[in-house]
């Protein structure tokens, strides 16, 4: 493989990764697939589960119809094998001895029993970073238990903590597989280290990923409230679950859309913009905790520390809140969002998913981003890059691939080298 | 034993909070040297969970902060005064001799005082710079200011989590901070290997809503293919499955005040082993039978299953669905899953590190084991300004009388 860097090469060009398919692992090849590293995701004949995921394209069914399998595998190259079969599994052997990094899910023991361990694996490259994502990690029998991305996020610790203040309605499981994510994002973070420690070593290691383990230390407060002071948390609706009550953070605002306030203000200058912001609209004399908000612009320097012992803080820091309340119910959402924003106030507008595609600054900045389907002569807008780099660029290099696109393309070369 | 893995890395660092404090924790427990650059006027104030809880114990004050402990661990903490020549001075040395610039200020901050990325790239050719901010650098909101929960609810997250015909329920913790500290780890080591293979450092920048915004695909395309919107009449649900559809899929009510039971059933055979467990005349109903019945009839599916669990315990109840083959998990509090669970301590996933004010404390480790070049978690965070005399003695090559003048004029 050719290693010479060229231009706007992303910054994992050169790099060969072989991912066997899953739910569960998918992200991790997207994140370095966008990224330039050459992903090869292999497929049982049949076509991995995915494909049989919702939504579909106008909502008929179909292996490459599904807009679930194209988002998560964009960038990559698809082959098939039949993993049960002996002559597939050689084939696959002659695929890792041309990797760099394997991305695999399966449960401890499923791999060793194909004659696919770690250590036969590294007798075709010596040098393989192989990376495994299971439920529990690879030496705990639970990980060959059933599990779902909502099972592990209610073991895992997030679900504790998120949902409404009424107590009688279920802790909610946050949209979107946010626990296959973050079991991926650690996969990645862990797989860049052993790259840089093979390239200063010229070690291969294995890496063993625990789901369970990676959600919970993916819960702020709710692990570190009970590792330091043994407090347990109590969600709470749209802010963060808490020990004791703390009040309401999210409004619906006169269009019936909501906001967040996240922290309420704090600073002096903030409440001289909200003073200010409420003279403007005429509806100063409306409010009689006016007063509140100048004394609060005043202040040289407002210690939340101290809010406890200073009467006249706690009445300035409630009169912020309450001259936000009144401002959003009187706005639409996005007026609030940005009357705010403009005055300094860390405030956000609570989108749907699709309505980020829409709004000027997420265009601004290219976010939406079209993708070729040349097997449809058309193009759709796919969620573009998380981050911009500027000299090793992110990018969807082509659409996911369909079943078996590339078994040519890889496996010609491999067999052309066989004695 | 500190990690060796990343041990010929350098960071000068002024990341805080927790969106850009984690993703430098990660580098140090891999055994980067990750040098936090704090202003010694404001005592380190600028994160502010540096003097807030939880605590240990009675003691309060800037080196009492447990969450600043907890996101900051095996990293050196030292206090330089940007207002001042002599502390710019300073700073220029460092980057000298690091390999990467990492912060999460507010968009222009760090250009403001002076250290841009092409300030940078006159000190340090290869200098890699990695920002993480709300909006990014760029495009009309790029000055806007944001927390974590700000930056779920612009990119689409908060709304993804509901129930049905509720307000949206949003995330109990910033749960982008979190994952924006994966994304802006993600970035640098990435960097980190485009420099190993051509050279050339880069900026990188990390806006947190699009990184957010990512994390909705399947959602996202639905709309930009196909024209439907999420927010639409009974949507989001996202105790629910959509995609893939299950049912049943959510979370009952179990035996004791306010506990709870995750079940998903991934496939009529799930959902048959789950009617065996239940055991009741109701589950042989035919609308049952097949995924499609079940999705129609969710809501009298879902108070049935409900029924069902009220009276059980959840952890026996998750256990025994389990062994039938089916997805189940009590949902846990924190006690449970830090102090009760073989899992969590057969991984080392809480190491006790010692701070040199709050003494012994656990932490949150790492949910990843290397075989060849594992992290380690020993060393607290640091205390304000504790590791001046390793940095700019040890490193830069002051001598005590230099430190006790920089002290004296307020450069440390």
């Amino acid at each position: 493989m050719s290693d010479a860097p060229s231009t706007n090469d992303g910054a994992l060009a050169g790099l060969r990764v072989v991912e066997l398919s899953s739910e569960r692992g998918a992200w991790a090849g997207k994140l370095l697939a966008d990224m330039g590293a050459e992903v090869i995701v292999v497929e049982p004949p049949g076509g991995d589960p995915m494909r049989r995921y919702g939504p579909f394209l106008e909502d008929r069914p179909g292996s490459e119809r599904s807009l679930y399998w194209w988002h998560y595998n964009t960038s990559k190259l698809g082959v098939t094998l039949e993993l049960d079969s002996a002559k597939d599994r050689k084939r696959l052997l002659g695929l890792i001895a041309t990797a760099d990094l394997l991305i695999e899910c399966e449960p401890p023991g499923v791999m060793a029993a194909r004659g696919l361990s770690y250590e036969e694996l590294c007798a075709v490259r010596a040098d393989l970073i192989a990376i495994s994502i299971t439920s529990f990690g690879s030496s705990d029998l639970r990980s060959a238990e059933p599990a779902t991305d909502l099972t592990i996020l209610a073991g895992g610790g997030p679900v504790w903590n998120c949902g409404y203040d009424d107590h009688s309605l279920p802790p909610v499981r946050g949209g979107g597989n946010q626990g296959f994510h973050t079991a991926c994002h650690y996969a990645v973070m862990s797989a860049l280290v052993a790259l840089l420690v093979r390239d200063e070593t010229g070690l291969g290691q294995h890496i063993d990923v625990n789901m369970h383990a990676a959600a919970n230390v993916t819960t702020e407060a709710g692990s570190y409230e009970w590792l330091v002071a043994r407090g347990t948390v109590q969600r709470q609706t749209g802010r963060h679950a808490a020990q004791n009550p703390t009040l309401p953070t999210q409004i619906e605002c006169a269009d019936g859309r909501h906001v967040n306030t996240g922290v309420p203000p704090t600073r002096p200058a903030q409440f001289l913009g909200l003073h200010r912001w409420l003279r403007d609209l005429g509806w100063l004399e409306e409010f009689p905790e006016a007063f509140l908000l100048e004394l609060g612009a005043e202040r040289e320097f407002i210690d939340l520390a101290k809010i406890a012992e200073d009467p006249e803080l706690m009445a300035i820091f409630g009169a912020g809140r309450e001259a936000q309340n009144l401002i959003a119910s009187r706005l639409s959402a996005y007026d609030f969002f940005l009357g705010s924003q403009q005055r300094g106030l860390p405030v956000g507008i609570i989108y749907a998913p699709e309505e980020v595609l829409e709004d000027p600054h997420f265009r601004a900045r290219g976010f939406p981003t079209e993708v070729e389907h040349p097997e449809l002569a058309r193009s759709f807008v796919y969620p573009g890059a998380p981050y911009r780099f500027e000299k090793s660029p992110w990018r969807i290099s082509r659409r996911a691939p369909m079943l078996g696109e590339h078994n040519e393309l890889i496996f010609r070369p491999l067999e052309e080298q066989l004695p | 034993m500190a990690s060796k893995a990343l041990s010929h890395l350098r960071i000068c660092d002024f990341t805080g909070q927790l969106a850009g404090a984690g993703a430098t924790k990660f580098l140090a427990a891999f055994g980067a040297q990750v040098i936090r650059i704090e202003d010694p006027v404001r005592q380190g104030r600028w994160d502010i969970l540096r003097g807030l809880p939880p605590f240990v114990d009675e003691r309060r004050g800037i080196d009492q902060g447990g969450a600043f402990n907890n996101h900051n661990v095996e990293k050196l903490g030292v206090t330089l005064n940007l207002r001042k020549e002599r502390g710019r001075q300073l700073l220029r040395q460092l980057i000298e001799v690091s390999d990467v610039v990492s912060e999460n200020f507010a968009a222009g901050v760090l250009e403001r005082m002076g250290f841009g990325y092409e300030a940078l790239r006159t000190i340090k050719g290869d200098i890699i710079y990695v920002s993480n901010c709300g909006f990014g650098h760029h495009g009309p909101y790029s000055e806007f200011k944001t927390w974590g929960p700000i930056v779920q609810a612009v990119s689409g997250l908060t709304f993804s989590s509901a129930l049905a015909g509720r307000e949206p329920a949003g995330w109990g913790y910033s749960y982008m901070d979190h994952t924006g500290g994966y994304f802006m780890a993600i970035a640098i080591l990435m960097a980190l290997r485009h420099r190993n293979r051509t050279g050339e450092g880069q900026a990188i920048d990390l806006s947190c809503t699009d990184a957010g915004a990512t994390l909705n695909g399947p959602a996202l395309l639905d709309y930009t293919v196909n024209g439907r919107p999420l927010r639409r009449d009974g949507m989001p649900d996202s105790n629910r499955s959509q995609h893939p559809a299950m049912a049943p899929h959510g979370i009952y009510p179990s035996k004791g005040e306010d506990e709870w039971i995750a079940i998903a059933c991934r496939s009529d055979a799930d959902w048959q082993s789950l009617a065996a467990e239940i055991g009741e005349p109701w589950v042989g109903e035919q609308h049952f039978r097949e995924l499609a019945g079940r999705l129609r009839e969710q809501d009298a599916l879902d108070v049935r299953i409900g029924e069902w669990t009220a009276s059980q315990e959840r952890f026996a109840l998750a256990l025994r669905l389990r062994a039938a083959g089916i997805p189940a998990a009590a949902v846990a509090k924190p006690g449970e899953r830090i102090d009760d669970d073989s899992n969590t301590e057969d991984w080392g996933l809480w190491p006790e590190v010692k701070h040199s004010a709050m003494g012994t404390v656990r932490a949150d480790g790492l949910p990843v084991h290397h075989s060849e070049s594992d992290w380690s978690v020993e060393r607290g965070g640091p205390c304000l300004g504790e590791h001046n005399q390793q940095v700019f003695g040890g490193l830069l090559g002051l001598d005590a009388r230099e430190l006790e003048a920089l002290r004296a004029e307020g450069v440390i």
